[in-house]
């Protein structure tokens, strides 16, 4: 039996979608069930590694119903097997259940999310941003934020010669 | 006294140009390398290029020991602070090399982290064009320094007193400004 299929018989309420391109394998999966899911993953499947968390701003995205999507890839390093295990949340208070508590690599990858797209995870230890700098208010990947920024940048005392 | 009365080994100059003589030939580089143009920055010291030949080959980690800033490399805002932090942690007298398209200007890195130039926030005295400078080009710059300073340098560093104004851009240019404007009217057309 494919993982797939073990999966869709574990959660058969969820309504999980997966698909496939070329060697590329995903199951998108309701936000409601993405925490049971993984733990299952993790405790059941053996996928002991969670190689990267990254989100997707589908604003104005031809097709789109929600706004972001935010993506999980785990990997089973007994077998090789990768999944793509994809959720979708919305607008005004993007919130996921953080997935420290089962893979520990989740920290930092979360921690990117949050800067990036301010999705927050409840339950992470320590959500802070980690790119930029803290007093930074913006949520820079997201589609409705400039790319050349508000002005951040600029936004330094002018050190002259004369006062250095 | 006669000039004839003089032994061989006595020279005549003024206490200005020796100091900036001294200066001149002497540049200890502080190494802001932050990308790509820090590689080349390294090339510049290693042997086939030799900085050694113009006194400036005793790159310094420690802006304490410093008096040559190059900044080689773009820089992003969570590392201004520092910049300047470094440049005011230098001791007199000071200069600072701008190497590279993107410490110039930002480069093709127009983004919303980049600083557009350090010479917004931090004196510049002279600007390296290239993407990145070949080591001669580097060179190049370093000489005419070294001329810059052993024909303006005075001992007490009196010349820098007057540059009271912030020599690059303003930090907001007009285009910014419009550019901010229309990004905020996109984002009231979107919500
Ligand atoms: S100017 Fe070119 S080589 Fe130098 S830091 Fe920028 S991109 Fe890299």
């Amino acid at each position: 039996m494919s993982t797939e299929e073990t999966l869709q018989s574990k959660f058969p309420a969820a309504g999980l979608k997966c698909s496939q391109f070329r060697d590329n394998r995903r199951v998108v999966v309701p936000a409601e069930s993405l925490q049971p899911l993984l733990a299952f993953m993790k405790g059941d499947l053996g996928f002991d590694f969670l190689a990267e968390i990254t989100a997707v701003d589908y604003l104005e995205y031809e097709g789109a119903t929600d706004r972001f999507g935010v993506v999980y890839v785990v990997v089973n390093t007994k077998t090789g097997e990768r999944l793509v295990i994809k959720t979708f949340v919305n607008d005004p208070d993007p919130v996921l259940p953080s997935a420290y508590s089962l893979w520990k690599s989740a920290d930092w990858l979360e921690r990117e999310v949050y800067d990036m797209f301010g999705i927050k995870f409840s339950g992470h230890p320590d959500l802070r941003r980690i790119l930029t700098p803290d007093e930074f208010s913006a949520y820079p990947l997201r589609k409705d934020y400039p790319l050349k920024g508000r002005g951040e940048r600029h936004n330094f005392p002018v050190i002259t010669r004369a006062d250095s | 006294m006669a000039m004839k009365d003089v032994p061989d080994n006595i020279f005549m100059t003024q206490l200005d140009a020796a100091a900036s003589w001294a200066r001149a030939n002497s540049l200890w580089p502080m190494p802001f390398a932050t990308a790509c143009c820090g590689i080349e920055l390294m090339a510049t010291a290693s042997s086939r290029f030799d900085l050694a030949r113009f006194g400036a080959e005793v790159m310094r980690f420690s802006p304490r020991q410093c008096d040559l800033m190059i900044v080689a490399g773009r820089v992003v805002m969570k590392m201004l602070p520092v910049l300047q932090r470094i440049w005011l942690q230098m001791p007199e007298p000071k200069w600072c090399i701008s190497m590279g398209a993107c410490a110039c200007t930002g480069g093709v890195f127009d983004t919303y982290a980049v600083v557009q130039g350090v010479d917004r926030f931090i004196p510049v005295d002279l600007y390296v064009p290239g993407c990145p400078p070949r080591p001669e080009q580097l060179m190049a710059g370093i000489i005419a320094l070294q001329d810059k300073i052993k024909h303006g340098g005075t001992l007490n560093g009196t010349e820098f007193g007057k540059r009271t104004q912030p020599m690059g851009p303003t930090p907001y240019d007009l285009d910014e400004l419009i550019r901010i404007r229309e990004a905020n009217e996109q984002l009231v057309s979107l919500n």
